[in-house]
């Protein structure tokens, strides 16, 4: 059984994350080049870490699987930013900015952990505005902010659409800068494969070096992972396609803790999908509920019509109705379940039902069209580009789909799971978000946990190793892992079946989206968890997976992330299953209101699920790390 | 695979380029694509081509690929002469088969530069951008040290022109529609970028000629101010921007031979 | 690197280079242009301007030493940045390429570059140093006298009696020749196609160019580039197409009557 000790500091909230910096144990500056550090993964928390690690004076080594570290996929995120600024003087501050995001995630955050993101979240926007990051600027000169996913106040941050693009360009810059200076190593196209364990502690990784198939050992005084989300488990998400959950995935079956895999975000305003050969689904900036109005029509019969033939008595602007204060600005999971409700009850739009009309009439009749243009013309020419649709004239079409896993590996106060050694960042953690993420808050904690919590916390574990004293790389346990991973490897190549591995992909995130999507029972828990057994099953008995190991092998990459991601889904149904409320993001449809509201369980649920990895075949353990509120009541989470 | 979209479907022959590794010869191998719905993007239509020919056990056709919505700058390879695709302003991924006829050849090549070498078939090692930028892509500022974000006032326009920079993908599109395989474009963004904001002013002059020197090191060509670049960009990044560099690389020579150094910029405790 | 080392080593000073010495002989042909046009006036305006710019002596020296300067240094940097294009573009070629935005005086550079070189070294040795078309090389015609002095810029420099070198007559029989005429329009034509490209490039070169003006740039390097084809032309052109006939006192005179066609030269240069 883990030991699950959070290391939370005593002491008022607002005075932790101080208390805890001037507590911990530092290294010596001149015994800093003598620790190795592997940093998997270069995203927002992957490259900010690197770079800052290695500012820091430690030996860094960062992993990418991508041909660069600027490819990864925090690049894509469009909106925003946040950051207790107040520079719009509308009454924002740390403690509103900690307070919203706890109310967010629904109450399943740890207190202290968010409230250090509220108070770090300055220092991100001073570092990335001296890095060169081109936020939005007012004539003035100075930053501009916008109100964002529902938010209260103006305290989004933002550069054009492409905000995280520019966030990881900067961390890029700066990782950049220390690899020109030799202090970090990058090695692209390089893919974790497996955590090595020395003396139950994080001592080093196994890679397969995507290009040329070798599969090397790697070892370091600490591992930093910072792989982003298990999204594309449900296969059809806003991820990347790259995107995958091997090196947590792996990590977890070294005896890392997976904490709240349930937790799943479903973001509002996509494109829908088109057709099986969809690939990807494509987000459309949450900004556009900022003007657009998000209607279906009253009747079902009216659903196959042409949306300016139904009069505007016959539509049900229903976000509007339900939630008179919020409306159409209602957070992510109430929006996109309210969608899912009205589709359900048929009244879906588009050639798949699955649809809902967000439509810019009456901002066009306000503003005119020049005037939507110049808020959201590029999002309108993606929407043109994608469906053929022009929006300006015809309401646009939107459906909720995967966009970001609030779960991930568990850690402490530090960032450092239940495995001593091993240290977990943005999104591939589990700790800010609880059960749903705000908007404008992933690129927050990424950026946080990297530039400003890790670099102290590290210190606090290698200075209880003795400098230079990480194991070498010819000792059992690298052996025993590099043989594991070639062995996966070996027996994928070796089944020989017919299918192949795109088709297990869409079939488990079918089975994932109809069993445990936006609303979860226990019956579509209990059949999604009788099917993906059968499914893992078939595929290890019908996979076809062409070439070898030796070489670039497109098809042997995705089938090693599919194998993971058949994994992962039971551990996600079987979380979803005994959580016995809805949170957030995990809508139990025998736990709601009358008005389709979650109905949490604090009495029971008011904790953390880190589950803990006991073996082929065996049910994992649910261990459970409680949540003490300090300062927050615990309260229904109300957007009326 | 037959689209479930009830607008009718085309079918293509593919010629695609097919290369087993760097230093191995490549031959044109023809597919073809039948059934297939125009609202699906070019690499889905690629991605079903791929489940057919793994699933009778072929090698797939290996191409990159990673956000699939124009951002990431992974995907790559040159569809009929033009990078990126035949529309403007879009990546390889926003491209769909509604741009193409029914019964239409349609010519995969990876982009083709020295710097740029072939991994496999369309997949090619764009590593010599992540040199350019280490010689001085970035700002230095040490994490911590930054001032508060509002006492460096950034005039709007100089920002919005930033922003323009800044918004390449680093794709390398640039370097594969330039006929010399220069890389100026992609380099005076970053360049332009920087020389922009007053927070890029302490390390300007530097930073060009040392990202310059890094480019012509890497082997990329010359710009011969044909603008095949920009035109090519999916980001559409102006070859206003090369101009901009050009100056900046001139003024900084001259600069640096011209202008006083102190003696004892070397010292310190 | 130090600035040299910069101008002569990397890719932007190099083009640097090509663009500072394009424009230095820009800047000249247009003058050299100018100049010629006298063609048009009284033989006394070019046979008293030839014989000024004759006399200047060393000035003149120099002035050809930074011209050949100019053209050695546009040449070497030319072919050494086309090299390096080359071999970036590397071994395999696109099987299929497509242009997307340069002009096609630009795809043509090196090209009409090359022309231009075998031009103006055909040019020098029929005009300058008089090894082609010999016969009627200036030093190999009757002196012209001067009818009225020559001055510039309200000076007179040449003075009104004086004996010079018929240059009207040498232009003027040069161009007589059919297949002179022709091998000098194509390669005028080439070398305005070479500065339609040039000019606006440079402007881009130096950094000087953008999409605030650079459409006001082009009309005015295309306008440019028009009237700089048509008044070299105009001279070679007004020689066939018999514009212009040899007044009375020029050696052109003698050899060619102004009413027939002039069999000197062609018989000459069989």
């Amino acid at each position: 059984m883990a030991k699950l000790e959070s290391k939370i500091p005593s002491g008022p909230l607002a005075d932790k994350w101080r208390k805890h910096k001037a507590e911990i144990k530092l290294v010596n500056p001149a015994n800093k080049r003598k620790y190795e550090i592997i940093v998997v993964g270069a995203g927002l928390a992957g490259a900010s870490a690197a770079a800052t690690l290695s500012e820091l004076g430690y030996k860094v080594k960062c992993f990418v699987f991508h041909d660069s570290p600027r490819r990864a996929h925090s690049i894509a995120a469009q909106g925003g930013i946040n950051a207790a600024k107040n520079y719009q003087n509308d009454g924002d501050s740390v403690f509103r900015l900690f307070y919203d995001t706890i109310k967010g995630g629904d109450y399943r955050s740890r207190e202290a952990n968010v409230h250090r993101l509220a108070e770090v979240s300055v220092n991100i926007i001073d570092q990335c505005a001296a890095q060169g990051v081109p936020f939005a600027r007012e004539y003035g000169g100075l930053l501009a902010n916008r109100s964002f996913g529902g938010a209260q106040v103006s305290r989004t941050f933002y550069a054009r659409g492409q905000t995280g693009q520019q966030l990881l360009l900067g961390a890029y810059s700066a990782l950049m800068k220390m690899a020109g200076q030799g202090a970090v190593e990058i090695f692209p196209n390089e893919e974790m494969s497996d955590l090595v364990i020395v003396d139950g502690q994080a001592k080093g990784i196994i890679t397969r070096n995507l290009n040329t198939g070798e599969v090397r050992r790697w070892s370091a005084d600490a591992v930093v992972l910072a792989t982003g989300g298990y999204g594309n488990v449900f296969n059809l998400s806003t991820y990347a396609r790259g995107s995958n959950a091997t090196a947590i995935w792996r990590a977890y079956r070294r005896g890392a803790c997976f904490a709240n895999p349930c937790y799943t975000q479903i973001h509002p305003t996509c494109i829908p999908v088109s057709g099986d050969y969809q690939s990807k689904l494509t987000l459309m900036s949450e900004s556009l509920r900022n003007d657009g109005r998000i209607w279906v029509p009253k009747k079902k019969e009216d659903c196959k019509k042409d949306p300016a033939q139904i009069a505007e008595e016959d539509r049900d602007y229903y976000l509007e109705r339900i939630y008179p204060s919020f409306g159409n600005l209602a957070p992510r999971d109430v929006s996109s379940r309210a969608a899912k409700r009205m589709c359900d009850e048929g009244r879906g739009v588009g050639e798949t039902g699955l649809g809902v009309y967000l439509d810019f009439a009456d901002a066009i009749s306000r503003f005119g069209e020049a005037g939507v243009r110049e808020r959201y013309g590029n999002l309108f020419d993606i929407y043109h580009e994608i469906t053929n649709e022009n929006a300006y004239k015809t309401p646009m079409r939107i459906f909720p789909a995967v966009h970001y896993t609030m779960g991930g590996l568990w850690v402490d106060y530090n960032l450092m799971s239940n495995v001593p050694g091993l240290f977990v960042l943005g999104e591939a953690n589990f700790s800010d978000h609880g059960a749903n993420r705000l908007g404008a808050s992933a690129l927050m904690q990424g950026l946080g946990d990297g530039y400003f919590v890790i670099p102290y916390t590290i210190g606090d574990y290698l200075a209880s190793q003795k400098p230079g004293s990480r194991p070498k790389t010819d000792r059992p346990e690298f052996s025993q892992a590099e043989d594991n991973v070639r062995g996966i490897s070996k027996r994928l190549l070796a089944i020989d079946g017919k299918e192949p591995v795109a088709h297990f992909h869409k079939r488990l995130g079918k089975i994932l989206w109809d069993g445990c999507g936006m609303a979860r029972t226990k019956a579509s828990l209990e059949k999604a968890l009788q099917e993906i057994p059968a499914l893992r099953e078939e595929f290890w008995k019908n996979l076809k997976v062409p070439g070898s190991a030796d070489n670039l092998n497109q098809a042997l990459e995705r089938a090693n992330r599919v194998a993971d991601f058949l994994e992962l889904g039971e551990l996600l149904c079987l979380d979803a299953l005994e959580r016995e409320e809805s949170c957030g993001g995990h809508f139990r449809e025998e736990h709601q209101y009358p008005d389709g509201e979650c109905k949490r369980d604090d009495e029971n649920f008011a904790h953390v699920a880190a589950w803990e990895f006991q073996g082929e075949g065996k049910k994992p353990l649910r261990n459970t790390e409680p949540l003490n509120y300090e300062t927050v009541k615990m309260s229904v989470r109300s957007y009326k | 695979m037959v689209a479930e979209s009830s607008t009718s479907t085309i079918s293509v022959t593919l010629r695609v380029w097919r290369q087993d590794g760097p230093d191995k010869p490549g031959r044109f191998v023809v597919y073809k694509a039948t059934d297939l719905s125009p609202n699906m993007s070019l690499l889905e239509m690629l991605d079903v081509v791929n489940n057919e020919l793994e699933s009778k056990g072929q090698d797939p056709i290996a191409f990159a690929h990673d956000c699939r919505e124009g951002i990431c700058g992974t995907c790559s390879m040159v569809i009929d002469g033009k990078p990126h695709g035949p529309h403007k302003g879009v990546a390889t991924c926003q491209t769909y088969m509604r741009s193409f006829a029914d019964g239409a050849v349609i010519t995969l090549e990876p982009f083709r530069a020295k710097p740029f070498p072939v991994i496999k078939d369309l997949i090619t090692d764009r590593s010599a951008f992540d040199k350019i930028q280490q010689a001085g892509g970035f700002i230095s500022v040490r994490t911590g040290a930054a001032p508060d974000a509002n006492s460096i006032p950034v005039p709007k326009d100089a920002a919005d022109l930033a922003m323009d920079a800044a918004a390449c993908i680093g794709c390398g599109a640039c370097v594969a529609a330039c006929k010399n395989a220069s890389a100026m474009l992609f380099v005076s963004a970053k360049v332009g970028q920087y020389s922009l904001l007053p927070q890029g002013q302490p390390e300007r002059d530097r930073r060009v000629l040392a990202m310059v020197a890094s480019m012509d090191d890497l082997g990329f060509g010359n710009c011969t101010n044909q603008y095949e670049c920009s035109a090519a960009c999916p980001k559409l990044i102006s070859h206003d921007f090369i101009a901009r560099m050009n100056r900046d690389y001139l003024a900084a020579s001259f600069r640096q031979a011209l202008s006083p150094k102190s003696a004892a910029a070397s010292g310190g405790a | 690197m130090s600035l040299l080392g910069n101008l002569f080593r990397s890719s932007v000073g190099r083009k640097f280079l090509m663009a500072v010495t394009g424009f230095v002989l820009a800047c000249f042909v247009t003058g050299h242009l100018i100049g010629n046009l006298q063609i048009f006036a009284n033989p006394d305006h070019i046979n008293g301007y030839a014989h000024f710019l004759q006399s200047l002596g060393p000035a003149l020296w120099a002035v050809r030493g930074v011209l050949l300067a100019c053209v050695l240094i546009h040449i070497w940097a030319a072919v050494t940045l086309a090299m390096e294009n080359y071999a970036a573009r590397g071994g395999q070629r696109y099987d299929n390429h497509k242009w997307l935005s340069a002009t096609v005086s630009s795809r043509y550079m090196r090209q009409t570059g090359v022309v231009v070189a075998v031009f103006i070294v055909y040019h020098l040795l029929q005009f300058t140093v008089g090894t082609a078309q010999a016969a009627t090389f200036k030093t190999h015609l009757p002196e012209y006298t001067m009818t009225e002095s020559f001055h510039v810029m309200g000076i007179p420099v040449v003075p009104a009696g004086a004996k010079v070198y018929d240059v009207w007559s040498m232009v003027y029989l040069g161009f007589s020749n059919v297949w002179v005429s022709l091998f000098y329009m194509f390669a005028i034509g080439l070398l305005t196609f070479h500065l339609w490209h040039g000019i606006d490039s440079m402007f881009q070169t130096i950094g000087w160019r953008n999409a605030k003006w650079s459409n006001c740039l082009r009309r005015v390097v295309g306008i440019f580039c028009l009237l700089y084809f048509l008044g070299n032309i105009a001279i070679p052109g007004a020689v066939l197409a018999k514009v212009i006939h040899p007044p009375a006192n020029t050696a052109a005179a003698q050899v060619c009557p102004a009413s027939s066609t002039c069999p000197y030269l062609n018989a000459n240069l069989k």
